[in-house]
């Protein structure tokens, strides 16, 4: 087998990988940056709206108050000391992203241009707070671009269109590198590294309803996950209310402010009964478990009764060529009708993992170990939305994602610049430190299989959407577990019929299925567990936020045992915010 | 052809499946003018080419069915 060595393997070419890389690069590490697809093709394009920051280019701002935002937002999981660090460097961030060249957009006096978004408040909890930095609508783009450039001229060594496949560990446990598909050939390739990084983004594809971007397959966890590693808070996904049935665009908030609103089979105005006075523009979550209630009651619309209608034509042609020309745009191509006389099918759909691979907040990997819960492994860590740091806690903030990703990428890079000098020689890949991956590379050689990967993949996407996405009970969760079980075992018989090496994009969809199963079975265990409501995991038969016996993190193992952690309640340096009730 | 498959996969899920969409509907009736066509198309960067099919950004003639087939889902 082909085989490299470098100081730093970063798998992912996001946001999160390429800031890290560029820290790196910079303070003179070797760094090979290995990605499924070209950099500037990474998920983090689609993140349009900002990044947070209290600059109070706009309204008088502070990190603290940011910090009690992200808090409260967080339902009181997020560790408190990871989200001081984030909101405290987040100026910093922003002014060195100015300084590399990012085109923000500007205020009149050519300050950088800040907007408003939702749970943004002054003076803790006081009027609406003015923080997120943008450039126009293409921030994600922007970023990406920006990184990429500089990461050109830092003599970063990129990967491109290299998969990888798993991590390799020594018996100590400790990360040696990982083993990566080169997909023009069709082999496999060993990058042995000091130091491996794993900024892979998120796994929304487990679900059938998911605006994530068909790569958003959860492979660093899947790597994590499978060489011992739990996943932490797995439970915790976030919904957007109005995605594109069946495709899983966003119809904006904007439709509803228009006056657009939801029905159900029977043509009933649901969202009456729900929220009897912000009706259709009430917050995310309540439209979101609304509408999934009307569809598990069986009053959804369509031939599988799956979906509700945004009805949108009574607002008047002229409103929606003039205000919502993106959205017609959206649902002629993707929902194939024309809004100005057709309703829109649309369904609740799965936007931001707030889980993922537990590390503390310089972005080193922790795991629980017989000396105390959060024992670092040695030369391994994760960033952005693949790592649970955690700043997100139950929920996420608008524009806090891509400060996370800025923020822990160079974080998490500064800290590998320690660990390299405390750790000058690279330990031998033992024998057997490859199996792991080769065996997996293998199992999708098999000639012949009664199933086929694409069958397999689409029903646990269904399952997770019907028994593990807005609407959860314990009986509708058990049943769930007990479908992917079998989903599972059907995948052990298998195969695919394309064999062929050069770009086989068969096989690379069923290496990202083994992935995606490692986080469908940590996601829906913890859901199970978690008998309360927090954040984003709504609990029907227990609806209420329970402190006394869950403010503690999940960890997840493989092998089905679940962990708990505690939530970190102390700050670096700030008194604590202790839990409250959460009301906007 | 099988490299383009893969790089039809993209950062923004709108593109990911129109792509797809396309590809399974024409993969099998496109010439090599359209190839080399569609290889061009897909190095443009996701918000430039989504701004394509949409409309808002002009392309050279000899793309402009293949955008307005993309652009069909």
């Amino acid at each position: 087998m082909e085989k490299r060595k470098f100081d730093v393997a970063i798998i992912g070419a996001g946001g999160a990988g390429m800031r890290a890389a560029l820290q790196l690069s910079t303070a003179g590490c070797n760094v090979a940056v290995l990605t499924k697809v070209f950099p500037t093709r990474s998920h983090t394009v689609a993140a349009q709206g900002g990044i947070t920051a209290a600059l109070g280019n706009v309204t008088e701002d502070d990190w603290l108050w940011h910090m009690y935002d992200t808090v409260k937002g967080s339902d009181y999981l997020g560790d408190q000391d990871a989200i001081e660090y984030m909101c405290r460097m987040g100026p910093q961030v922003v002014y060195e992203m100015e300084h590399f060249g990012l085109p923000f957009s500007r205020l009149q006096n050519g300050k950088i241009y800040q907007r408003p978004f939702g749970g943004q408040s002054r003076n803790f909890g006081g009027d609406q707070a003015t923080r997120t930095c943008a450039a126009a609508d293409r921030t994600g783009h922007a970023v990406l671009h920006t990184l990429y450039q500089k990461n050109i001229q830092a003599k970063t060594h990129f990967f491109v269109e290299y998969m990888a496949i798993d991590l390799v560990r020594d018996g100590e446990g400790r990360v040696l590198g990982v083993i990566a598909l080169d997909m023009e050939k069709g082999e496999p390739l060993l990058v042995e590294a000091r130091a491996t990084l794993l900024a892979t983004g998120g796994a929304g594809r487990i679900f059938h309803a998911s605006t994530n971007a068909f790569i958003n397959t959860g492979d660093g966890l899947g790597m994590a996950s499978r060489s011992g590693i739990p996943l932490e808070d797995m439970e915790f996904w976030q919904f957007h209310p109005t995605g594109v049935a069946g495709a899983g665009i966003l119809i904006s908030e904007g439709v509803r402010g228009e006056g657009g609103y939801l029905v159900n089979s029977a043509g009933e105005r649901f969202m009456e009964r729900y929220a009897p006075h912000a009706k259709d523009l009430a917050g995310r979550d309540v439209v979101a478990r609304a509408i999934a209630i009307e569809i598990h009651e069986g009053r959804g619309c369509g031939k599988n009764r799956d979906h509700v209608l945004l009805k949108l034509d009574h607002i008047g042609r002229e409103v929606i060529l003039d205000k919502l020309p993106g959205i017609r745009e959206i649902a002629m191509k993707f929902a194939h009708v024309d809004p100005l006389d057709s309703p829109i099918p649309v369904v609740p759909t799965a936007h931001y993992m707030m889980g993922g691979i537990p590390t503390h907040y310089r972005g080193q990997v922790v795991v629980p170990a017989k000396t105390g819960p959060e024992e670092a492994v040695q030369g391994l860590y994760a960033i952005g939305e693949c790592a649970c740091v955690s700043v997100h806690g139950a929920n996420r903030l608008g524009g806090n994602s891509l400060l996370d990703l800025l923020v822990f990428g160079r974080a998490a890079a500064d800290h590998i610049v320690e660990y390299l000098k405390e750790n000058p020689t690279s330990p031998p890949v033992p024998k057997g430190g490859l199996d792991l991956a080769l065996s997996r590379l293998a199992r999708w050689e098999r000639p012949d299989g009664e199933e086929r990967v694409a069958d397999i993949y689409r029903d646990m996407q269904k399952i997770m959407q019907s028994h593990c996405g807005v609407f959860r009970r314990a009986e509708v969760l058990e049943e769930g577990l007990q479908k992917l079980l079998e989903v599972r075992q059907r995948l052990d018989r298998a195969a695919i019929s394309d064999h062929s090496r050069v770009f086989n994009t068969a096989r690379i969809e069923a290496l990202e299925l083994d992935n995606l199963m490692e986080v469908a079975f940590a996601t829906i265990r913890s859901a199970i567990e978690r008998t309360e409501s927090r954040g984003a995991h709504a609990r029907d038969d227990h609806p209420e936020r329970d402190d006394e016996n869950w403010l503690k993190h999940t960890l997840a193992y493989s092998d089905g045992t679940i962990d708990y952690k505690p939530v970190r309640l102390k700050p670096l340096s700030v008194p604590s915010f202790p839990p409250k009730t959460r009301t906007y | 052809m099988s490299a383009i498959r893969w790089r039809a996969r993209r950062g923004m899920l709108e593109l990911d499946i129109l792509l797809s969409g396309f590809l399974d509907r024409h993969e099998h009736a496109l010439d090599d003018d359209q190839i080399e066509a569609l290889e061009r198309l897909l190095t443009y960067p996701d918000a430039e080419l989504w701004d394509i099919i949409a409309g808002r950004r002009e392309v050279e003639e000899g793309e402009k069915r293949l955008v307005e087939l993309i652009g069909t889902n």
